[in-house]
């Protein structure tokens, strides 16, 4: 049977704030717009973000943006591109009062305006007191922002396929995107999607691991598509373990119940944080308080019955704040922890929660790889939210700032797009053979006979990485672990689907979904053993200082026989003076 | 424990049955984790789901006759054998999961956006907390479906009722400061159908996972209809 067609301008792969927000930019224009999801577009992680947005709005206390940009390139470890920091704070501003206008129900201060909250790593004044940076709908910010942008999107009549699972990019020779194969989850039929601009926003990969507070969904789809295109990941060591996820099941408590004024004890009821940061205390950033809180728990000071957690103290706040504020947190502590926040701690102990890095683009969106001595676009394709990497979270990102970076960067993308659609009036010619690769990928779940199902292998891999690419990470650990796991990528082969049928098979959805795991899992782990040095979320005790001399530079993970390469960071901001790599205290 | 699940491949099945499974419970283990272990047992077993911890509103389902959602519904809550079937009234693709097309277009039908005549001030739109607080209950709606799949009158008439769904979100529109459409949205709402098929009965408010009150936000509908009349 011939494979189905449809052309379309621009091609946005992935529904969550990156992409809507990619989406209503073009959806204003004339072009022609596909926005393909593999769930129902409010469906996207972005629902899951509870504390906040970060801007420097100063509703609360003193305030400017390039405060908030000396946070994040201290917050980064020195990592972060500087001159895509400067752009994110600015058009932080605007950005939250856009939303505002396109309906989120932002909490309210007296004055009638956006209520902020103070989160880790948030200073005024290069360095000095606390401040009060991230924009909250209560502790439900992510689902208030990913409705209104869909809302948005449903009034400017964004054409969206949901349900729809994209399998691969096609390319021709020259490396130009064109498109991308889709598989209509409901029918089980694919679909070409022709495009002349294709945007990837498929968030993030947490289901690498086995405790995560990410979604199913996140099976790092976009990033794998990219290695499998040719295209490196960036920096993809770094990946943050929330300091507080439920105890045993990942889900996430946010730092907002810190910004709130809740503190983290061990088992002797000690405030612990006070010893690892004495001036941040429980705010300073999160690979800190991740490092602190698994520290406790080696030294025999966890809580609980086999002593492998730590309490996080909310009940002091009172019923009031914590209803008002923090209702969903509440809710969820009810549900899994079978504990009322209002009267009880909080069992917490961290969860792999979200990737710095990812596919490499420069701020308009655009990916961006080596060639020769510098770098060059990739004709057709676009990366934004979660997915890419700018990169502007470098080795830790601070809280508040991803929903700010989806945001900005899916605009970003969204409104070049627009520019790159008036000098790219037509349609590149279709290549043939990369569809023909694209199909492989799909027709190689019909072969049948016995043979290793999808849920063992997968159990095994994420597993494996979490035992070998955690929060601490030793050579040892780590080699072992990366040889177990081309181990387990070889018997991939093997792999049987023993379900066949068409229609909504989600079995042959989670197979497609076992390779991107792999391909995304392995370069984190690969790209972690080659970094020698602690730096932000990578911590090696055999290398426990930040190595600037060396190692202030970005990884290029390429898939193609396990490859690394390194480029530069950009420290020279837009318009303002550089901040020169200092030691990081909080 | 014994879960009954009603299985449907379309490319196999003239109708829906059940089947059984035997789940080996543990402590704290909600109905997803059930699912999903079923899934372990049979992968052709499908059912939605993503977030598990009920903010995505994809996997709503009908448990014991009422729908929840699974993956926060804990199985010790629940009376032996499971029977879980997929949301009544919608149209079934495969196993537990269903079409929700109608449900979708009566979501969008209510015109579920901010509307502003006014030109955008430089910054934000300004609102009291307390006109902020009038949203609370309204804007947590997740769209899973539960509600309006257990309405008998959207049962009945999904292509001209809007729903409970669609109506909470109408009256969240109408209920924030910042909105400049009420008399709009007033009119699309009149006639026999799309709003006043509701009957309070009240099943919207029952199964809602969020804690939320379609009937209450219809009621507040109707009585501003009612003050703008006169
Ligand atoms: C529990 C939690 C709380 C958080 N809280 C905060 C916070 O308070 N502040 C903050 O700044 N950040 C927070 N974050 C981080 C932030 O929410 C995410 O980084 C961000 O929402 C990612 O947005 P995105 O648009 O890149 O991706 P997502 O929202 O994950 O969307 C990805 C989209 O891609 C689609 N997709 C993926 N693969 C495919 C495929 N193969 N085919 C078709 N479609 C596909 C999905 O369907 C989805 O529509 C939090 C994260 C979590 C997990
Ligand atoms: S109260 Fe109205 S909307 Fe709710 S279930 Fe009853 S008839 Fe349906
Ligand atoms: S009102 Fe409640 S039950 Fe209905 S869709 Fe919204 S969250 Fe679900
Ligand atoms: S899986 Fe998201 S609401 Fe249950």
């Amino acid at each position: 049977m011939a494979l189905n067609k449809r052309r379309f301008d621009a091609l946005i792969i992935g529904a969550g704030g990156a992409g809507l927000n990619a989406a209503i930019q073009l959806a204003n224009t004339e072009a022609r717009v596909a926005v393909v999801s593999k769930v129902f577009p409010t469906r996207s992680h972005t629902v899951a973000a509870q504390g906040g947005v970060n801007a420097a709005l100063a509703n609360v206390l003193p305030d400017n943006w390039h405060w908030h940009m000396f946070d994040t390139v201290k917050g980064s470890d020195y990592l972060g591109d500087q001159d895509a920091i400067e752009f994110m704070c600015r058009e932080a501003i605007p950005t939250v009062y856009e939303l505002e206008h396109n309906g989120v129900p932002f909490s309210r201060l007296d004055s009638g305006k956006i209520y902020q909250r103070a989160f880790g790593g948030q200073s005024q004044n290069f360095g000095g007191a606390q401040a009060a940076r991230t924009c909250a709908a209560a502790d439900r910010t992510g689902h208030a922002i990913l409705h209104a942008l869909y809302q948005q999107n449903v009034r400017a009549r964004t054409h969206f396929f949901d349900e729809y699972f994209a399998i691969d990019l096609i390319r021709d020779d020259e490396g130009a995107i064109l498109g991308a194969l889709v598989l209509e989850i409901e029918t089980g039929e694919p679909l070409l999607i022709e495009a002349k601009a294709t945007v990837l926003a498929t968030g993030g990969c947490g289901q690498v691991y086995r405790t995560t507070s990410n979604a199913h969904i996140n099976t790092g789809d976009g990033t794998a598509m990219a290695l499998r295109a040719g295209i490196p990941l960036m920096d993809m060591e770094f990946f943050q373990f929330h300091p507080t996820g439920i105890a045993g099941r990942g889900m996430l408590i946010t730092e907002g119940v810190r910004g709130e004024g809740g503190y983290l004890i061990n088992r002797d009821g000690e405030r612990f944080m006070e010893r690892y940061a004495p001036n941040a205390k429980d705010l300073a950033s999160r690979d800190v308080v991740s490092r602190a809180i698994v520290t406790e728990v080696k030294e025999g000071r966890g809580v609980g019955p086999n002593a492998d957690h730590v309490l996080l103290k909310v009940d002091h706040l009172g019923e009031d704040i914590v209803s008002k504020r923090l209702p969903g947190i509440r809710e969820s502590g009810r549900i899994f922890a079978g504990v009322d926040a209002v009267h009880e701690p909080l069992p917490v102990f961290p969860t792999a929660h979200y990737v710095m890095g990812g596919i490499p683009t420069d701020p308009y969106g655009r990916v961006i790889v080596p060639q020769g001595t510098g770098e060059e676009i990739v004709p057709g394709l676009y990366a934004a939210g979660e997915c890419a990497c700018v990169s502007v979270h470098g080795a830790n990102r601070l809280g508040g700032n991803s929903l700010l970076d989806i945001l900005v960067f899916g605009r970003a993308a969204g409104l070049d797009v627009i520019e790159n659609l008036k000098e790219n009036r037509n349609h590149r010619p279709m290549n043939e053979s990369s569809v023909e690769a694209a199909m492989a990928r799909l027709t190689r779940w019909d072969q049948k006979g016995d043979g290793m199902p999808v849920r063992e292998l997968r159990d095994e891999f994420r597993k494996t990485m979490e035992d070998h690419a955690g929060v601490f990470r030793t050579e040892e650990i780590m080699s072992e672990g990366v040889e177990k796991l081309k181990a387990l990528r070889d018997r991939l082969p093997e792999v049987r689907l023993h379900d066949h049928s068409k229609v909504f098979n989600t079995a042959r959805i989670e197979a497609l979904e076992l390779e991107n795991l792999f391909d995304t899992g392995i370069s984190i782990a690969y790209s972690a053993l080659m970094r020698k040095e602690s730096r932000g979320a990578h911590s090696r005790p055999d290398h426990p200082q930040r190595d600037d001399a060396n190692w202030m530079k970005h990884s290029l993970y390429y898939r193609d026989g396990d490859r690394m390469e390194y480029k530069p960071v950009r420290t020279k901001p837009l318009t303002v003076e550089s901040f020169p790599p200092k030691e990081r205290v909080y | 424990m014994k879960f009954l699940v009603s299985r449907f491949n379309p490319d196999a099945d003239a109708r829906p049955y059940m089947q059984a499974f035997e789940v080996q419970v543990q402590r704290g283990m909600m109905l997803r984790d059930a699912l999903l272990e079923i899934k372990r047992l049979d992968e052709s077993f499908a059912f939605r789901h993503s977030c598990g911890e009920g903010v995505c509103g994809s996997d709503g389902v009908n448990v014991n006759g009422t729908n929840k959602l699974a993956c926060i519904t804990p199985v010790s809550e629940l009376k032996e054998p499971v029977e879980i079937r997929p949301f009544p009234g919608r149209p079934i693709i495969r196993d537990l999961v269903v079409d929700m097309t109608q449900f979708y277009q009566q979501y969008k039908a209510v015109k579920p956006w901010l509307v502003r005549n006014d030109p955008m001030p430089e910054q934000e739109i300004l609102q009291s907390p307390k006109d902020r607080d009038r949203l609370d209950g309204l804007y947590e709606c997740i769209m899973c479906g539960c509600c309006s799949t257990a309405c008998p009158s959207f049962w009945w008439n999904p292509e001209k009722f809007h729903g409970p769904q669609a109506l909470l979100a109408a009256w969240r529109f109408l209920a924030d400061t910042r909105d400049q459409a009420t008399d709009e949205r007033l009119d699309a709402l009149e006639g026999p159908y799309k709003l006043f098929r509701c009957h309070t009965i009240m099943n919207c408010v029952e199964v809602c996972p969020k804690g939320l009150n379609p009937t209450q936000a219809i009621g507040h509908i109707k009585n501003l209809m009612l003050k703008n009349a006169v």
